[in-house]
């Protein structure tokens, strides 16, 4: 849980992110009007330092957009960014340069986003270089070993000098954190860290995750594995087409689960435990195409319990009535 | 037991270009039972794809087998091609994790399995085409959309129609390789319970072969671990879950994240799989094993019986007296 009482870290108010559809050869001869599709549409974030929050939802939910525009590598078309209590959303390249280093991003696949050609000390030293930090040499290889140490690559003699092939998928993931946290950032976005490792070296990179969260980072972590956002996240947010449609500390998400979706989600995650077979509650069909986003309250046309209300009225992010506590919310007019 | 298919100590050789060889599969022996639900788990490089493989005869040119597949009591690997061609498909069929490079692009959905239909001389024609369009219905794709090109699908229309397509001749055992590992949980619960309504209904034999406990410990009566090319233990997934006898599969458990297992330490497997393109001593798993004692650094344990239709490949389960006869 987060000590730092006062401000959040980073806070995202209302964010809207659309890219633009391509209309084709016969759409632009006939004048066919520009559609764009809205991959975030109204989200609003925090997270504290020291706490990890955990963005979750189906692909095409718009979780991965979100934390591009949080880094800034997308543009935002509208809303808030505050990152330290300032508002970054609409800062240019050059200003933006000082902050990158306070906000850093690991990436899915640790086969693709290492250099193949870099042996891990080169790896490791690349941010410093790039940001012009670190001092001398010496300086430098001091500051990629305590980095490989606090990703538990130890002792770092052992790793400096290989190169990526030579280690293993696990060992991979924690050479590309360990680049991120060699500029010492506050926050840290994670992209679905784990999901292409293999099972049994899962929980060493989540644990990891959660170590460097207790020693004061703020962690947003994109994922898919609500089993996974369940055991190592503060709090969990549940996307569905563009917008967060349930938010809460993560135990009260898990078991006190208010909105439709979530419910219908969490029943279908497979468990271990062969006895502890539930009908699940499966959602037919698929997610709407984020270019037609359905009319009020945008799960409706999936939702098992949806009223007539629920295809006028769209719902906001609201306190629901037997909700436990209150900073759990959900986006559904009959909670 | 009918044993409607049987593998028996399948071995799987690759020739490895620097002219060594890698013992991919290792001894393994299986059996599935008409309507038998058998999960294969394991991390990567544990021999499981390699073993569908070879019992649908997919392996690639690089590959050598032995050992013997029984279908229906026929051996269908001893002969090579000529031996599995008329099993293929019509008694065995398999699907794959990446269901887009088991569709052609350029052909409708629907087309693809009047074509399989035609081939195996199942139906001709417009009768064909009936057939098809209630294939992919059987799958949830209702009759417009077989029209469409795979592009045009969703991934989970994609393995939907690619189930619908191992299914055309009607065979009696589905192998599914990670059927659905690419998707969404709530697109792979919908597959899940298509595999599981096909079982129920038209008591079709699945072998899935995935790296998802959670998956196995759902969908499947019988549950088999393999580790380093050979099974490690087996049992009904209740006793692999709830009484482990292999410390690798207790460990691989202890990995999973649980939706409901808050309080539970979620701890990594230490260490790596053991490189298979050279000879083996002692127990496989022994360098990442918690409870490894004294005969486990040169004995390999073999499989043997825990209890009704368990077995597990542990010295801890015993050291059998004349092990060290046959390890010779």
């Amino acid at each position: 849980m987060s000590v730092n009482g006062n401000r959040p870290l980073l806070e995202v108010e209302d964010l809207v992110v659309r890219y633009p559809v391509a209309r084709g050869l016969v759409g632009t001869v006939t004048r066919t009007p520009k559609r764009s599709v809205h991959a975030v549409d109204g989200v609003t974030l925090s997270v504290r330092a020291g706490e990890l929050l955990a963005l979750v939802g189906e692909s095409g939910c718009g979780k991965t957009t979100t934390a591009q525009a949080v880094l800034r590598l997308v543009d935002p078309v509208s809303g808030a960014i505050r990152f330290e209590g300032r508002e970054i959303s609409r800062l240019g390249a050059r200003s933006l340069r000082p902050l990158r280093r306070r906000m850093q991003i690991v990436y899915q696949d640790p086969y693709e986003s290492l250099d193949p050609r870099l042996r891990v000390r080169a790896t490791v030293e690349e941010p410093l270089l790039i940001h012009g930090l670190g001092g001398s040499k010496a300086e430098r290889l001091e500051q990629v070993r305590a980095a490989l140490a606090r990703v538990e690559l130890s002792p770092p003699e052992l790793f400096l000098e290989r190169f990526p092939h030579e280690l293993s998928g696990g060992q991979r993931q924690r050479v590309a954190i360990a680049a991120g946290l060699v500029l010492e950032p506050k926050l840290l976005v994670a992209d679905e860290p784990v999901s292409m490792l293999d099972v049994s070296v899962r929980a060493g990179v989540l644990q990891l995750l959660d170590r460097l969260r207790e020693n004061g980072l703020g962690i947003l972590m994109i994922t898919h594995d609500l089993s996974t956002a369940a055991r190592f996240a503060d709090r969990i947010a549940v996307m569905y087409l563009g917008r967060i449609v349930e938010e809460g500390p993560a135990r009260e998400v898990i078991h006190d689960a208010q909105h439709p979706y979530t419910r219908a989600l969490l029943s279908v995650v497979p468990r271990r435990d062969p006895r502890h077979r539930k009908r699940p509650q499966i959602l037919t069909g698929e997610t709407p195409d984020a270019v037609r986003i359905p009319s009020g309250c945008r799960f409706h046309p999936r939702c098992p319990v949806a009223i007539d209300d629920c295809r006028i009225h769209d719902p906001e992010l609201h306190h629901p009535r037997d909700a436990r506590t209150s900073e759990h919310k959900a986006a559904c007019i009959l909670v | 037991m009918s044993g409607l298919l049987q593998v028996e100590d399948l071995h799987v050789w690759f020739d490895l270009q620097d002219g060594g060889e890698l013992h991919a599969v290792q001894g393994v022996s299986l059996a599935i039972d008409p309507g038998e639900r058998l999960g294969l788990v394991g991390e990567s490089g544990g021999g499981k794809t390699t073993t569908a493989l070879a019992v649908m005869g997919l392996l690639p040119p690089s590959a050598s087998a032995a050992g013997r597949v029984l279908l229906d009591g026929e051996d269908i690997l001893a002969g090579g091609e000529a031996t599995i061609r008329p099993h293929r498909w019509v008694d065995i069929a398999i699907v794959f994790q990446g269901a887009m490079n088991a569709l052609n692009p350029v052909r409708t959905v629907a087309s693809q399995i009047v074509e399989v239909l035609e081939l195996h001389g199942q139906a001709k024609g417009a009768r064909a085409r009936v057939q098809a369009g209630e294939l992919l219905e059987s799958v949830g794709i209702p009759a417009g959309r077989g029209e469409r090109f795979p592009h045009e699908l969703s991934g989970g229309m994609r393995q939907r129609a690619a189930i619908a397509m191992a299914l055309s001749c009607r065979p009696r055992i589905l192998i599914a390789d990670e059927p659905t590992t690419a998707l969404d949980v709530m697109v792979q619960a919908q597959i899940l319970e298509l595999l599981d309504a096909l079982c129920r209904d038209f008591g079709l034999a699945l072998l899935l072969v995935t790296h998802d406990l959670p998956v196995v410990a759902q969908l499947c009566d019988q549950g088999t671990v393999m580790y380093a090319g050979e099974i490690v233990e087996r049992g009904s997934v209740d006793d692999i879950f709830h009484a482990p006898r292999h410390p690798y599969s207790r460990l691989l458990f202890a990995a999973t994240p649980d939706l409901d297992g808050e309080g539970d330490e979620v701890a990594s497997i230490p260490g790596a799989p053991p490189r298979l393109d050279r000879a083996l001593e002692g127990c496989p798993f022994r360098p990442r094993c918690d409870r490894a004692f004294s005969p486990c650094v040169s004995l390999r344990p073999r499989l043997q019986t825990v209890g009704e239709r368990h077995a597990a490949a542990c010295h801890l389960n015993g050291v059998p007296e004349d092990a060290r006869e046959r390890q010779r």
